[in-house]
C-alpha cells in the first residue's frame, strides 16, 4: 500500500536532512505506529505520504514514495485525497466549516462524491465514529475528543484506503483518547483501513499497534514487530520499563499481558510493607521537613480533606468559594482549595472540567463571580503585574505564548529587563533546567522540552514562589518529561509550590504529592495521589493497573521495594 | 433550518428600506423589526453579529452630530441652540466654518442622516446574525468559489486573530506587563500574527489533503471569456446596488444598470458552472417561509423606493420648518409584514431546546 525507496528529505537551510535513506514498505489493513524522539523526523514521514512533502512544505525528496501505486512526485496532496487521508494535529486549525455535517461532507464536496452517495457516507461516518448525536452542533462547542474524532470522520467520509494521523491523542483526557483509539481499531479491523501515526503517549497506542517504525535524527527503521521494537526503543512507555526491569522475554506490551506475568511479583510485593514510607514522590519533601504527611494513611479516602499536604506545609495560596462563569458556562463552583509550599499538585478531569479555568483563576486573570483566591496573603488580581509575577506565575498551555524574540539569548535578556533581575539570571536558570541551549537559536526552532524549559525559566526569573503548569507535557517525549520531572522535583524541594493541571497519569504517577480531581467545574476528590489515582479506573497510570490491589505506581517504586535497601 | 439566502434577501430588503426615508420614526420601527428577528430566530452560538454593528451604527450618528456642531452641514435653520465661538480661517478657506451658531434642524437633520446609515447597518447585522455567511457562501456559484474559499479563509482567522491576541496579551501579563498602551500593542503585532499565520498555514495543508481544488483543467478561451464576463457583471451590480441604495445619485443609474449587470454576471456564472465537478451536500429546501421572508423583504425595499421616488407625506423628515414627522401608512404596513413573517419561521432547533428547558426549570 505505501512503499517508500531510498526516501530522503531535505529542507533549505537546514545542514542535516531531516530524513536520510527511508525504506520501507506497509501492507493494507496494517495499524503501524511511527515512534521517536520530537525533532527526530516523524511528522516529514507522515507528510511524505501524502505528499504534502514536498508539494506543501517546499525541500528537496529524492528516492520515490508509491502509494497505492501512485508517485507523489507527479500527484499533489489533493490528487491523493480519494486514497490518502490526513489529520493534522490540532483538530481545529484544520476545520473548514462550522458544523459537525458540513465539516464531514466538506471532502467528499471538494471530491464531486454524488450527492445521494454522499448523504449515505456522511451517515455512516458518524456512525462509525459515534458522532450521531452531535450531528448539528458547532465545531467550537466540541470537546476535544469530539473534534478529534470529527476530525477523523471527516477525513474517512472521502473513502480513503489509508489514514495519516499525527499525535492524535495528545491532547486528550486519558478517556476521550480511549474513544478515539477504539475507533482507529474499528477501522482497521472491520475495514481493513491502512493506518500510520504518530504519537508521544506510547502508553496508550502501543498495544494496538501492528508494526512500528522508529525514527531517530532522520535514520527510518524497517516495519518492526512492536515488542522486538521494544526492547531497543529510546522511548518507550512504563509497561516497557517494567518488563525490561523484570527481564520478561518477549516484553509484555499491554496492561493485560504483564499482569499476567506479574502475578509472581505481586505476590513478592505483598509480602513487603506498602509502599510509601519511602515514597519518591514526597521524598522531598519529607527530607526536608519530615512529619508523616508524605506516607498514606490507611482508611479509605475522604472525598474532602482540606489540603493534604499541608500538615507540614504553610499555605502559600487558596480559594475559597471561587465561583467562576466563562460566558454561559458555571466553569467552577464553589471551589475550596488550599495549597502549601513545597507540594507538588496534580489537577486532573475531563477536557472541559474546569483545570484551566482554575490555573488562570489562580494567576488572576479571570472574574470571579464569587469567592476569594489569595496567594501569600494577595490577592493575585488587584496587583501589579511585576508584583504578582514575584507571587504566581503560569506557563500556559501553549509555551510559545510567552516567547516574542528571535532568539533564545534575546529572549532570555528581555526577561531578565523584564523582572528587573540582574542579567544572566534566566540564562542560567535555562541551563539549568535544560542544559546548555544553543543561545542564538531561534525559540521557534527549539525542541518543545527546550521551549517549555525556556517558558519555565522566564517564569521562574520573575521570582513566582507558586508555580502553575497547565498541560506541560503536551509534545514531549520521554525524556524531556523524565527531565522534567526532576526539575519540578527540585523546585518542590526549594520550597515552590507546584499546580499542575494535566491528563498525563504517569507524570502525576512520577510527581505529584496530591492530585485534585474536577469534574464539570465542582472538586470531586482531594488528596495523596497513590490513594488517588492507585484505584481509579481512568486515572491509573500502568504499573497501579498491573499490581493492583498493591498501590504501586511508578517502574522507579517497583525496583526500589525489589532491589535490597542497601 | 431556514435557506440562508432568504434570511439575507429580508435583511437586504429591510436595508435598501432604511436607505430611503429619512423619517426617524420609520427608521427606529426597521431597527426594531431587525431586532426582534435576531431575538426571536438566533440560534444559539451563532455568531452575534447585531449587536456590533449596532454599536458601529450609534458610532455613525454620534459622528455626524459633532460633524454638524463643529462644521455645520449646510442645513439652515432659525431654532438656535447655541452660539458657538467662530474660529477665524484665511479667505482661501471661505467654503468651510469652524464654530458658529448651531441650530435645531442643522443637528436633527445630521443625527437622521447617522439614524438612516445605523439602521441599514443594523439590517445586515441581523442578516449576519441569523444566517452566518459562510452558509450563505455554499450557494455560491462554482465561478466564484475561489473568492467564496477566500472569504471563508479571511471569516475563519478574523475571530481567531482576535482571539489569539486576547491570549498574548495574557501573557504578556505574565511577563510583567500591563499588556496595555500602545507599544505594548506593538509588542503584540509579531507573537499574533506569526501564531495566525501558523493556523493559516495547518488550515491550508488541511484543505489541500482534503482535495480542495481539484478542478479540472479548463481551456484557455472559456476561461478568458468566463473571466471576463463575471468582471464586467459584478461591476455593473455593483453600480446598480449604489445607485439604487443611494437616492442622490440619480435614477438612470439604478435599475437599468443593476439588471444588466445581473444578467452578465449569472451569464458567467452558468458558463462556469456547466466546469463544475463540485457535488452539494444537503442543501437546505426553499419552501414557504423562504418565499414569504423574501418576498416581505423585497416588497419593504420597493415600497420605500417608490415612496422616496414620488415623495409621500412623512417619507423624509421635514426640517424647515421643522415638524413633527408623520407616519405613512404603506411604508408602516410594509414593516409590519416583514416583522409577521417572521412568525412564519420556525424557531431554531438549539433555541427552542434551551427554552424549553428554561421553561421546565421555571
Amino acid at each position: 500500500m505505501i512503499d517508500f525507496q531510498d526516501v530522503s528529505v531535505a529542507y533549505a537551510g537546514e545542514s542535516r536532512p531531516a530524513l536520510s535513506g527511508a525504506t520501507l514498505h506497509v501492507d493494507e489493513g496494517e495499524l503501524v505506529l511511527v515512534v521517536g524522539p520530537t525533532g527526530s523526523g516523524k511528522s516529514t514521514l507522515l507528510r511524505c505520504i501524502n505528499g504534502l512533502v514536498p508539494h506543501f512544505s517546499g525541500g528537496l525528496l529524492t528516492g520515490q514514495v508509491l502509494v497505492g501505486g501512485r508517485d507523489t512526485r507527479t500527484h499533489r496532496p489533493r490528487d491523493l485525497a480519494d486514497l490518502v487521508g490526513f489529520v493534522v494535529q490540532d483538530p481545529m486549525s484544520g476545520f473548514v466549516t462550522d458544523t459537525v455535517e458540513d465539516e464531514i461532507a466538506y471532502g467528499m464536496e471538494a471530491l464531486g462524491v454524488d450527492p445521494l452517495a454522499m448523504r449515505r457516507r456522511v451517515e455512516d461516518a458518524l456512525d462509525v465514529l459515534g458522532l450521531a448525536d452531535v450531528r448539528d452542533r458547532p465545531l467550537r462547542s466540541l470537546s476535544g475528543g469530539q473534534q478529534q474524532r470529527v476530525a477523523i470522520a471527516a477525513v474517512i467520509a472521502a473513502g480513503p484506503r489509508i489514514l495519516v494521523l499525527d499525535e492524535p491523542t495528545s491532547a486528550l483526557d486519558p478517556v476521550a483518547a480511549e474513544d478515539v483509539l477504539a475507533a482507529l481499531h474499528r477501522l482497521v479491523h472491520d475495514l481493513g483501513m491502512t493506518v500510520v501515526m504518530a504519537e508521544h503517549r506510547l502508553e496508550r497506542v502501543v498495544h494496538h499497534a501492528d508494526s512500528i517504525i522508529l525514527v531517530e535524527d532522520g535514520r527510518v527503521s524497517a516495519l518492526l514487530d512492536p515488542a522486538e521494537a521494544m526492547v531497543t526503543s529510546p522511548v518507550h512507555p512504563p509497561v516497557v520499563s517494567l518488563g525490561r526491569l523484570l527481564h520478561w522475554q518477549p516484553l509484555p506490551l499491554s496492561v493485560r499481558e504483564a499482569r499476567r506475568r506479574a502475578s509472581q511479583v505481586r505476590a513478592q510485593l505483598a509480602a513487603l510493607p506498602p509502599p510509601g514510607f519511602d515514597d519518591p514522590a514526597t521524598s522531598a519533601r519529607s527530607a526536608k521537613r519530615h512529619s508523616g504527611s508524605g506516607s498514606v494513611p490507611s482508611g479509605p479516602s475522604d472525598s474532602r480533606p482540606s489540603g493534604t499536604g499541608l500538615a507540614s506545609g504553610e499555605c502559600v495560596a487558596a480559594t475559597t468559594g471561587l465561583t467562576v462563569r466563562r460566558g454561559q458556562v458555571t466553569a467552577l463552583t464553589a471551589v475550596d482549595l488550599t495549597f502549601g509550599s513545597g507540594e507538588i499538585t496534580a489537577v486532573m478531569g475531563r477536557n472541559g472540567a474546569g483545570k484551566s479555568t482554575l490555573l488562570a483563576a489562580l494567576v488572576g486573570e479571570l472574574p470571579r463571580q464569587r469567592g476569594r483566591v489569595t496567594v501569600l496573603g494577595l490577592d493575585p488580581a488587584g496587583l501589579e503585574p511585576q508584583a504578582r509575577c514575584a507571587a504566581v506565575g503560569l506557563v500556559p498551555q501553549d509555551p510559545d505564548l510567552l516567547l516574542y524574540a528571535d532568539s533564545t539569548g534575546a529572549e532570555c535578556r528581555s526577561a531578565d529587563a523584564d523582572f528587573g533581575c540582574d542579567p544572566g539570571t534566566t540564562a542560567a536558570l535555562l541551563t539549568r533546567i535544560a542544559g546548555p541551549v544553543p543561545p542564538e537559536r531561534h525559540p521557534r526552532d527549539l525542541s518543545e522540552g527546550q521551549r517549555l524549559a525556556l517558558a519555565l525559566a522566564i517564569v521562574l526569573a520573575g521570582g513566582a514562589r507558586v508555580l502553575l503548569l497547565d498541560e506541560p507535557t503536551r509534545g514531549l517525549d520521554y525524556q524531556a518529561k523524565a527531565r522534567l520531572v526532576e526539575v519540578l522535583r527540585e523546585l518542590a524541594a526549594e520550597g515552590h509550590t507546584v499546580v499542575l493541571a494535566t491528563h498525563d497519569v504517569e507524570l502525576v504517577a512520577e510527581v505529584a504529592h496530591r492530585v485534585v480531581v474536577l469534574a464539570d467545574g465542582e472538586v470531586v476528590t482531594d488528596g495523596p495521589a497513590r490513594q488517588v489515582i492507585a484505584g481509579s479506573p481512568a486515572f491509573a497510570p500502568q504499573v497501579a493497573k498491573i499490581m493492583h490491589p498493591i498501590p504501586y505506581l511508578t517502574v522507579d517504586d517497583v525496583c526500589r521495594a525489589l532491589t535490597p535497601a542497601s | 433550518m431556514i435557506h440562508p439566502v432568504a434570511w439575507w434577501a429580508w435583511g437586504v430588503g429591510l436595508a435598501t428600506a432604511a436607505a430611503h426615508t429619512t423619517n426617524p420614526l420609520l427608521l427606529v420601527l426597521v431597527v426594531l423589526v431587525a431586532g426582534w428577528a435576531v431575538l426571536e430566530r438566533r440560534e444559539v452560538g451563532a455568531l452575534d453579529a447585531f449587536r456590533p454593528f449596532l454599536f458601529i451604527g450609534l458610532a455613525a450618528v454620534a459622528l455626524r452630530v459633532t460633524m454638524a456642531v463643529i462644521l455645520g452641514n449646510g442645513v439652515g435653520g432659525s431654532v438656535v441652540i447655541v452660539d458657538l465661538p467662530r474660529l477665524p480661517l484665511p479667505s482661501w478657506l471661505a467654503g468651510l466654518r469652524v464654530g458658529g451658531p448651531v441650530t435645531l434642524e442643522s443637528v436633527l437633520a445630521a443625527a437622521v442622516d447617522g439614524m438612516r446609515l445605523a439602521a441599514t447597518l443594523a439590517c445586515i447585522g441581523a442578516a449576519n446574525a441569523l444566517a452566518s455567511p459562510k452558509r450563505l457562501l455554499r450557494y455560491a456559484p462554482a465561478t466564484l468559489y475561489d473568492i467564496g474559499t477566500a472569504i471563508v479563509v479571511a471569516l475563519t482567522f478574523a475571530p481567531q486573530l482576535v482571539e489569539l491576541a486576547g491570549r498574548v496579551r495574557v501573557a504578556r501579563r505574565l511577563r510583567g506587563h500591563t499588556g496595555r498602551g500602545p507599544r505594548e500593542l506593538a509588542r503584540l503585532v509579531v507573537p499574533v500574527l506569526a501564531g495566525t499565520l501558523e493556523r493559516s498555514l495547518e488550515l491550508a495543508a488541511s484543505m489541500e489533503s482534503r482535495g480542495y481544488g481539484r478542478l479540472p483543467v479548463r481551456t484557455g478561451r472559456a476561461r478568458w471569456l468566463g473571466s471576463i464576463l463575471a468582471l464586467v457583471g459584478t461591476a455593473g451590480t455593483c453600480a446598480g446596488l449604489y445607485g439604487l441604495l443611494s437616492p442622490s445619485v440619480g435614477g438612470w443609474l439604478g435599475l437599468p444598470t443593476l439588471v444588466a449587470g445581473v444578467a452578465l454576471a449569472a451569464a458567467s456564472l452558468v458558463l462556469g458552472a456547466r466546469r463544475e465537478v463540485r457535488t452539494a451536500y444537503r442543501r437546505d429546501p426553499w419552501r414557504a417561509p423562504e418565499w414569504a421572508l423574501a418576498l416581505a423583504g423585497a416588497a419593504a425595499a420597493g415600497v420605500f423606493v417608490v415612496g422616496d421616488g414620488s415623495g409621500w407625506a412623512g417619507m423624509a423628515l421635514q426640517s424647515t420648518p421643522l415638524a413633527w414627522p408623520e407616519l405613512p401608512l404603506l411604508a408602516a404596513a410594509a414593516l409590519a409584514v416583514c416583522l409577521s413573517v417572521i412568525a412564519l419561521t420556525p424557531v431554531p432547533p438549539r433555541l427552542a431546546a434551551a427554552r424549553a428547558r428554561t421553561a421546565s426549570a421555571a
